[in-house]
């Protein structure tokens, strides 16, 4: 029998799980974060895993870590500091004991705590020791009773040592009064040939648990009710997932073919390993021999008549540079995601940050405009990734949708739209033997071109990187026509900002700051914002998505308010952006290039330090 | 109802443009061909996509009255790999010169290759760069004096036959510039390959490299020089029809026919659809004067192609898919509702 419980209610909870990069921890994570979904709390998640796939076992630098976040009111964000810490070695102890609350609770597998391994971490003291006084620890000998418990089963010892994380998964199960059934279920539904590892799975888990519930090391376990969330149809859901799922959504909207042309790289990889799947669903994809064969590809797919992507990064995106100039030139419709990381050059590829705007918006040879877009959480990537193929085909123009690591990798409950939540997207196709074809000839109002596409009789023509003659797109080297089509260009693409929403605010219509973001930031900003309103001091937030062409409102709303902060994941690149294109705008800057999220607690500090100064 | 098939001379599929190559350059020669060999194919205009990448040759789709993308330099295989696999039904052909294909497109054009992705690739073989005005390029013989190189080239040159079947290539040809009959044909059989053909030409750059092929259009000699390998027949050349190749050993060799000497019959017979490329890769790096220079179709093996396999695997996917629509997929599997409170 088990102690008697105290159940203690709480309003929301920071876990971070975290362990080797072969101990299962991201498996782990996902398993509490899904349990938690089901249950009805909000969840915000965030993978935190090292470049190297097995770096040497032991090691800090080999620490693979899961945080989430969840509560039983809005969550929108991962959390900044840890209330609770699993840790199945002395690494994972040393690279996120910084990231623990002061008098967190600290999981520990303590069969892991030798010497040797405690040496391997870098510690030459004994951690537990000397951080008694900050931290609640709970030793537990994990590995000894995962053995124990699978000793009469017929798997070897790698195998059965496979299933730890299991223990510790149980026994924070426990800590946050949690069923085991979503568990139990998720290892019924993938291992269904394995009923062996099926039963192990389950067995180490309830032991877990069982532990937890019998050792007085645990005083009390906690409650986070569930959370009051809009109704309707719900999942998990990570940045990249909803990203390919968005393109899929949008080429279905406009009746065409989707194809992506794209290269492997760090943190986009998985847009295209979903789209691969998705062969039920007619996509094509073609994994290229380098970035700028993905974007080539693309461009032919588009000249061709399908929806044409291609997906990257920062270094990547650097690589299309000289391609994406040609789909401004040949003016075809071309979604370019780019989930950035820290840069320059490979810079930090598992690592978050917000600098490649500029990159984005300017990084082509000549003068070429194109459309820069950009989500600001897991789940809008799909709403945006259909915005930027919207946008694209209806305007007949490259998009650069920026994501980045943070959202690409991190995950939350996603509310799912109802098929008539989004519009059909009319494509402006020529009509085929249409004898006063022209293919450079532009319609008044938004100034594109009509698309004819091989296999359409009668508009054969040709395009090409040359200067295009206006109207017949001949090659043309006439000095007043390229001064002509170069304005074209640019006012194309202004011509968007008449279709876009406007930008609002969040928070005080009369605030005397307003915070200004852009991407993925949104939602450190937004709690930032809603956690200096509850003291009462009057802050606003204008987070936008619509980079390039900016919301036609911009000037108007940005001019409202006196004091201006931006914050960015680079050195103020969206803010220098603002200045060249908001007459008279003028800000202060709060910039951070860790490769990692802001904090909650700094963004605060930073608000009300200049709220004071008024 | 009889449906009207519609019948095409090689003039059908001129633009209006200007040709604005230099005078006397074999591009001219090469496009005719091209022409020629649409018109016999049948080749419905719309159908047909001509993609190119940046050099003389490259100019090549603004002349031609089909759909056209002169793209940037290097690309074309890429682009033409896009437009194909985003829609096989097309007829697509790639223009390239040495250096778009081979130097800063070489990645490209191995790739593509191996894929094998249903193209017809026209490499334009001028051993220089004609529209940078006379640098060597990566197919120009050792120590070639040019502008990039005043005392020599000291790099080796690819020789595109060799590449293309180190890439897997299931096609090779070769034809030269001034024999628009043959140059024809092969692109008849070209086109009519499943998978990339490539056709090497060796061209004539009038400007910078005048006269590289020379040797192989001397009015006296050029059949002595070369070679027309055709499938089934013996490999018998010469203006006297006197001249044969056999295997020697492990190499080939140029052997006289003569009467109590080698006859017709000790003679190697063309196997172009031998899958071994051994004797293919002998014959495409024959090199005067030790050998005749082959023309024709060296290579042509069938295999299955990429854009087929991909679309076949997509049908294939689809007849037992779970989903038909993205939405029918965002509402599979671990979704929970939460419903209006009570």
């Amino acid at each position: 029998m088990g102690k008697k419980d105290q159940l203690v209610e709480k309003e929301q909870v920071v876990i971070r799980f975290s362990g080797d990069s072969g101990d299962g921890m991201q498996l782990t994570g996902m398993q509490f974060s899904d349990t938690s979904a089901f249950f009805g709390n909000d969840i915000s998640t965030f993978p935190d895993y090292p470049a190297e796939i097995r770096a040497p076992q032991g090691t800090v630098g080999g620490v693979s870590g899961f945080q989430l976040h969840f509560g039983h009111y809005e969550v929108n964000t991962p959390g900044d500091y840890a209330d609770v810490l699993v840790a199945m070695n002395p690494a994972a102890l040393k690279a996120n004991l910084d990231w623990v609350k002061k008098g967190g609770t600290i999981i520990l597998n303590e069969d892991a705590f030798t010497d040797k391994n405690l040496a391997r971490a870098g510690y030459d003291f004994d951690p537990l020791r000397r951080n008694k006084r900050d931290y609640q620890f709970i030793p537990a000998p994990i590995t000894t009773l995962t053995k124990e418990c699978l000793k009469d089963f017929e798997l070897d010892n790698k195998s059965i040592l496979r299933t730890k994380n299991m223990f510790a998964l149980g026994m924070v199960y426990w800590l946050f009064d949690r069923p085991l059934k979503y568990t139990e279920k998720f290892f019924e539904e993938k291992f269904t040939k394995k009923p062996t590892v099926v039963k192990a799975n389950k067995l180490v888990l309830r032991a877990g648990f069982n532990f937890a519930n019998t050792i007085e090391a645990l005083p009390k376990h906690y409650k986070v009710a569930p959370a009051r969330i809009k109704p309707g149809v719900y999942r998990n859901i990570s940045g990249n997932t909803a990203t390919a799922w968005g393109l899929i959504a949008a080429a279905e909207k406009a009746g065409l073919p989707l194809f992506c042309g794209s290269y492997p790289i760090t943190p986009a990889t998985e847009i295209l390993q979903e789209l691969s799947i998705r062969k039920d669903l007619g996509v094509k994809t073609f994994q290229a021999e380098d970035e700028i064969a993905g974007i080539c590809t693309a461009i032919g797919a588009a000249f061709a008549g399908n929806l044409a992507v291609t997906t990257t990064s920062g270094p990547g995106l650097a690589l299309k540079t000289e391609a994406s100039g040609l789909a401004v030139m040949t003016e075809l419709p071309l979604v370019i995601v780019n989930v950035q990381r820290g840069g320059p050059s490979t810079g930090l590829p598992t690592k978050t940050e917000q600098s490649d705007l500029l990159q984005a918006l300017h990084g082509r040879s000549g003068e070429a405009p194109l459309v820069v877009i950009a989500a600001s959480r897991p789940s809008n990537c799909y709403n945006y990734a259909f915005q930027a193929a919207r946008i694209a085909l209806e305007h007949m123009t490259p998009v650069i949708l920026l994501t980045d690591g943070f959202i690409a990798n991190g995950s939350e409950p996603w509310r799912l739209p109802l098929d008539s939540e989004y519009p059909d997207i009319n494509v402006p196709f020529a009509t085929p033997e249409d004898p006063n074809y022209l293919p450079y000839e532009r319609d008044s109002e938004k100034l594109i071109r009509k698309w004819a596409i091989p296999g359409m009789k009668g508009l054969e023509h040709r395009i090409g990187g040359l200067e295009k003659m206006n109207k017949t797109g001949n090659v043309s080297y006439v000095p007043e026509n390229h001064e002509l089509m170069t304005k074209y260009r640019d006012e194309k693409i202004r011509k968007i900002a008449h279709y876009l929403p406007d930008i609002t605010i969040k928070g005080d219509e009369d605030a005397d700051l307003l915070v200004i973001g852009w991407g993925g930031t949104y939602g450190h900003l937004y709690s930032a914002v809603k956690e200096i309103r509850k003291t009462g001091k009057k802050v606003a937030l204008a987070h936008f998505h619509h980079i390039w062409p900016l919301p036609k409102n911009t000037n108007e709303l940005l001019g409202r308010f006196k004091k201006k902060i931006v914050c960015e994941l680079n050195m103020g690149q969206f803010a220098d952006h603002l200045k060249v294109n908001v007459p008279n705008f003028d800000c202060e800057k709060f910039n951070k290039m860790q490769g990692l999220p802001f904090t909650i607690t700094e963004l605060k500090d930073r608000f009300n330090q200049l709220l004071e100064e008024l | 109802m009889t449906q009207t098939i519609p019948t095409y001379t090689a003039k059908d599929y001129k633009s209006d443009q200007e040709v604005r190559w230099c005078p006397g350059c074999g591009d001219h020669a090469i496009m005719i061909a091209i022409q020629k060999a649409m018109a016999v194919l049948e080749c419905k205009k719309e159908n047909v996509a001509v993609i190119s990448g940046i050099g003389c040759s490259s100019r090549f789709p603004y002349y031609m009255n089909t759909y056209g993308f002169h793209s940037i330099h290097g690309r074309a295989a890429a682009i033409a790999s896009g437009v194909k696999t985003a829609n096989p039904h097309l007829h697509v052909w790639q223009i390239s010169g040495d250096g778009d294909a081979m130097a800063i497109g070489g990645n490209h054009f191995i790739h593509t290759i191996r894929r094998n992705i249903d193209l017809n690739m026209i490499i334009f073989n001028n051993e220089i760069y004609g529209l940078t005005k006379g640098q060597f390029s990566p197919t120009s013989p050792l120590g070639a004096v040019t502008k990039t190189s005043p005392f020599g080239t000291v790099e080796h040159p690819f020789h595109p036959g060799e590449l293309v079947i180190g890439a897997q290539g299931k096609f090779f040809a070769r034809t030269i510039d001034y024999n628009v009959k043959l140059s024809t044909e092969i692109f008849i059989e070209g086109a009519k390959h499943k998978g990339t053909s490539v056709v090497e030409v060796l061209q004539n750059c009038v400007i910078y490299n005048d006269g590289c092929h020379a040797m192989l259009n001397d009015r006296e000699e050029k059949e002595n020089r070369t070679i027309v390998l055709r499938h089934g027949e013996p490999m018998v050349f010469g203006k006297e029809k006197d001249m044969g190749i056999i295997l020697d050993g492990l190499k080939l060799r140029v052997v006289k026919l003569l009467p109590g000497g080698f006859a017709k019959e000790d003679i190697l017979v063309h196997d172009a659809h031998e899958n071994n490329p051994g004797i293919h890769t002998m014959l495409a790096n024959m090199r005067y004067p030790d050998y005749p220079v082959a023309l024709g179709v060296i290579r042509d093996v069938s295999a299955v192609t990429y854009d087929q396999t991909m679309h076949h695997q997509i049908e294939k996917v689809q007849q037992s898919a779970s989903y038909k629509t993205i939405s029918e997929l965002i509402y599979s599997g671990n979704t929970w509702e939460i419903k209006e409170e009570q």
